[in-house]
């Protein structure tokens, strides 16, 4: 057995025979069972979980999965929060032959009959009570779905329909068959191929129905050996696993890579304490969308709208040195001893601390993907000294097909193709790619399939065609604008893309959310999203009453502050680009109200047909909407919303 | 709910007077294992103050009060406590400026042994006490009512709902039998009230805890959703005593207490 440590696992092969779960045998007869490959916070205490222990619950699990009559290409659905049972249970239906298919946790419950139903899902494994109420409910509609399995008995007492069944009985069903026929684990995992399908991901999609894409083990596995050829993870690495396993982007990370490189996988004890798990952690890589980023960035300036005097200085001097060496890191000019000497005294007295709070103190490598992040917080993460780099990809690729390299960062790019994957710009501009990762098709729906994968002249592909539009810079950079169809076009006939100015909006801690409008209109307007408790905090200290988001978003003292926020963004603008006019909505945007994805993309389409009114009034000369609607909650209740909206000019 | 039989807290006659003041007249009441019983009434009927003579903050002048036929009426509050009698407040009675864990800790104060000095130096016995009380607490409390994220917390930083919730665990770290609830939903918004019933409802049917509870309360939507049986006062005087839905039709209830106004109605 090779020492722990800091070498990556020798590289894998997965050529003909190699699927994820043996991968998952060959890694532990490799790493030996006995060291550590999962860890979770439970009562407090973070608990390790052994290769050996977990090969036992995935052998289980997956036996028990047969004994409940799981054929080898029937769906396994799967939701909840991030925990070892999920792993486990994704890794015994792969290792059974089963394909997987992932859920949002927050789902609602029409959005899991309508995947449930889709996928043909022949079993629905939860978490606990909440889950299986979620199944209860749509079995009427799901003939297909047999049985719905969940793991945590807290307020499952008085459950006792036929369809419910523990993951305690499943592994018991599991050990069973196991006496009986002791050499069938071993029997079905040999029987998958890598051309076999493992996973079955649901697109959010910003505009129709979800699709079902459909990966094989092969395209796992690839995209995690391609992307670990530009980035190593050793053994000694530590990840933290919550964001949802339903983004493909944590699939990537936790399946993909952890098989291949063998890093400690750590799970959160409750999603709320995610944040403070991480800093105690302190993981070396990260993989998250902008939100997370943003999120961080807002911490960090509250903090500092929080503190005394003394500390706002060394903060201000300490960013002004990290932003000015920043820049010319990214300029690709040497730095003078003087600026390093002055970066090591910020480094001392800021940066470390600030990496800290932020659970980045052991940071290698940051990634953000899934949407654009602003300028102004890409550059706030190198000036603090994190290695954040971009990253663009999407389900169909199984992940990522583009990204940074470590000494060849431009904050406007997504960077180059990772190994072994080509990308292309179409005559109309389209961005299209090839790789051994590009999905074999949407489930059901040939329609979109041939949309999505398309052969060239002469046999060569299939090409994935992503609808987002971009184009490869001198450097050889992909940059990626927004989706085709997002991009404005102003008064003075030049374009110009809404997502830009959104993100510079965001970069205050002020607001949440901004949704930019102006294609094809008089002057650019925006509707803003206030961000509540920073909001909220900033009112209090200036004595201001408020009892809800709606009310606080509503005070002309909060609308002047937004106006005065906007009001700077504007100065890094063209003045084509100028926002006049905004309101502050009386919500923020939510996923279960179908105003963003579940990876917070705007879905502006949408967006529009519901403000059309809140439109209509910013592009007239009133000065407040009334707004009559309603809002969903999660479990489908619906509350309906009277309030008056006021629309304010922005100054200067 | 299986139907229970045994009487675990027995009052019998009680009088309780301030000065010319009478808050409880003769009155009786018979709570069962494992039940939820409520106590309802008008503003001043003396539901609190049943409350407090039962967990030996007030001395009521006549009556008694067994527990597990063991008379009580003459033990000090603390030897209640010991006894298995925990309770709540109706305003929050917790250390503001410590964290919750902290305060959770102080409700297992009484099951601690160890002495000033050996808990000060942390050796043996006393770390092996401590991490096993923690561990209760952890895994019997903090994971029962979601306050994970709360550990560390200073109490008075906390939003009211949650502050509530605190209180709750505080009283259940004293592994009680009989939990005495004062108003808990008071204050709570839709989503806290929904909450605190489900951890109220656990608390009762769990087989770890199995805890009786008597809640006083004035939501009558809970109250008649989760109550066993629900007893009625009305100037210190016992006048209905049955199940929700006998209680609901009572016209004497009705006249006295829920017709009153709206005020009392439930919020869902």
């Amino acid at each position: 057995m090779p020492p722990a440590g800091k070498s990556p696992l020798p590289e894998i092969t997965p050529a003909g025979e190699l699927t994820l779960p043996k991968l998952l045998l060959h890694t532990i007869s490799v790493m030996g069972e006995k060291r550590v490959a999962v860890r979770e916070k439970e009562f407090g205490i973070w608990r390790p979980i052994a290769w050996g222990q977990y090969l036992e619950n995935v052998r289980l699990i997956g036996l028990g999965f047969v004994a409940l009559g799981l054929q080898p290409g029937e769906k396994v659905a799967l939701i909840g929060d991030n925990r070892p049972e999920g792993l486990f249970a994704e890794m015994a239906a792969l290792a059974v032959g089963g394909v997987v298919v992932w859920l949002f946790q927050d789902a609602m419950v029409s959005e899991v009959q309508y995947i449930v139903d889709h996928s043909d899902a022949k079993f629905l494994i939860g978490e606990g009570q909440e889950e299986a109420d979620k199944g209860l409910a749509i079995r009427d509609q799901c003939p297909k779905l047999q049985k719905i399995i969940w793991d945590d008995p807290k307020g499952m007492r008085h459950y006792n329909d036929a369809m419910l069944i523990s993951l305690d009985e499943v592994r018991r069903l599991g050990r069973e068959l196991d006496a009986k026929q002791p050499e069938l684990f071993n029997r079905l995992v040999e029987q998958g191929r890598s051309a076999d399908t493992c996973l079955l991901f649901y697109t959010s999609g910003t505009t129709a129905k979800p699709k079902g894409a459909l990966l094989t083990h092969f395209n796992m596995l690839k995209m995690g050996q391609n992307m670990m050829r530009v980035d190593a993870y050793r053994q000694s690495d530590d990840f933290v696993s919550y964001l949802p396993f339903a983004w493909i982007g944590e699939q990537m990370m936790s399946i993909s890579c952890g098989l291949q490189a063998g890093f400690i996988i750590n799970f959160p004890e409750e999603p709320e304490t995610a944040q403070e798990n991480i800093r105690e952690i302190a993981p070396h890589m990260l993989f998250a969308p902008p939100r997370i980023y943003e999120q961080m960035v807002r911490n960090i300036q509250v903090r500092y709208l929080d503190s005394p005097f003394l500390k706002r200085k060394v903060y201000e001097l300490g960013m002004a040195i990290g932003y000015r060496t920043a820049d010319m890191k990214f300029a690709r000019q040497p730095l003078s001893l003087g600026w390093r000497l002055l970066r090591l005294a910020a480094e001392l007295l800021l940066f470390r601390s600030l990496r800290d709070h932020q659970g980045l103190s052991r940071i290698r490598h940051a990634y953000s993907g899934g949407a654009a992040l602003g300028p102004d917080h890409f550059r706030f993460f190198h000036a603090i000294g994190v290695n954040l780099k971009q990253i663009y990809g999407q389900t169909e690729i199984a992940g990522i097909s583009v990204l940074h390299r470590d000494d060849d960062i431009k904050f406007d790019t997504v960077g180059k193709p990772i190994p072994e994957t080509e990308v292309k710009i179409t005559p109309e501009g389209e961005i299209i790619s090839k790789s051994p990762s590009v999905f074999q098709g949407y489930y059901k729906n040939p329609n979109a399939t041939a949309e999505a994968l398309r052969m060239e002249a002469g046999g060569d592909g299939p090409w994935l065609h992503s609808s987002d539009t971009g184009f490869i810079d001198e450097d050889g950079h992909l940059v990626v604008f927004d989706r085709s169809a997002d991009i404005m076009t102003l008064a003075n006939g030049s374009k110009f893309s809404p997502q830009y100015i959104e993100s510079r909006l965001k970069f205050s801690p002020y607001l949440q959310d901004a949704w930019v409008l102006g294609d094809h209109r008089p002057y650019v307007t925006a509707v803003i999203c206030i961000a509540y408790n920073v909001v909220g905090k900033w009112a209090e200290s200036r004595n201001i009453a408020y009892t809800s988001y709606m009310e606080l978003s509503q005070k002309p003292e909060v609308c002047h502050l937004v106006g005065q926020t906007i009001g700077e963004v504007n100065r890094y603008l063209p003045e084509a680009a100028h926002i006049k006019r905004f309101v502050n909505l009386y919500k923020a945007f939510d996923a279960d109200d179908d105003e963003v994805t579940r990876t917070r993309k705007l879905r502006r389409r949408f967006l529009e047909e519901r403000y059309q009114d809140i439109i209509d009034a910013l592009y007239s000369g009133k000065d407040s909407v009334h707004m009559d609607t309603t809002i969903t909650y999660e479990d489908g209740r619906v509350a309906s919303i009277k309030t008056n909206l006021r629309l304010e000019e922005v100054s200067g | 709910m299986p139907e229970q039989t045994e009487t675990q807290l027995k009052v019998d006659g009680l009088h309780l007077w301030f000065g010319g003041v009478a808050a409880l007249t003769d009155l009786d009441l018979e709570v069962k294992k494992g039940e939820i019983f409520s106590l309802i009434g008008p503003n001043g009927a003396g539901k609190t103050s049943f409350l407090n003579c039962v967990s030996g903050l007030y001395k009521p002048q006549r009556g008694t009060i067994t527990f597990h036929n063991h008379n009580i009426s003459r033990l000090r509050a603390h030897q209640r406590a010991r006894l298995g009698i925990s309770r709540t407040f109706q305003k929050i009675e917790l250390f503001k400026g410590m964290t919750v864990l902290d305060n959770i800790r102080l409700g297992r104060h009484l099951y601690m042994k160890t002495g000033l000095i050996a808990g000060a130096l942390w050796v043996g016995p006393a770390a092996r006490e401590e991490i096993k009380h923690r561990t209760f607490i952890e895994e019997a409390i903090v994971d029962l009512l979601e306050i994970e994220h709360l550990r560390d917390q200073v109490v008075h930083m906390l939003p009211y709902g949650l502050q509530k919730r605190v209180e709750l665990a505080r009283a259940l770290a004293l592994e009680p039998k009989l939990l005495l609830l004062d108003e808990p939903m008071a204050g709570l918004n839709l989503e806290e009230v929904e909450d605190m019933a489900r951890f109220i409802l656990d608390i009762n049917e769990d087989p770890h805890w199995g805890v009786t509870c008597v809640l006083v309360e004035h939501d009558m939507g809970v109250v008649m959703d989760i109550s066993d049986r629900v007893a009625v006062l009305n100037f210190g005087i016992k006048i209905a005593e049955g199940a929700p839905q006998d209680i609901a039709s009572n016209p004497a209830v009705v006249q006295a207490y829920l017709g009153e106004s709206e005020v009392y109605a439930t919020r869902r």
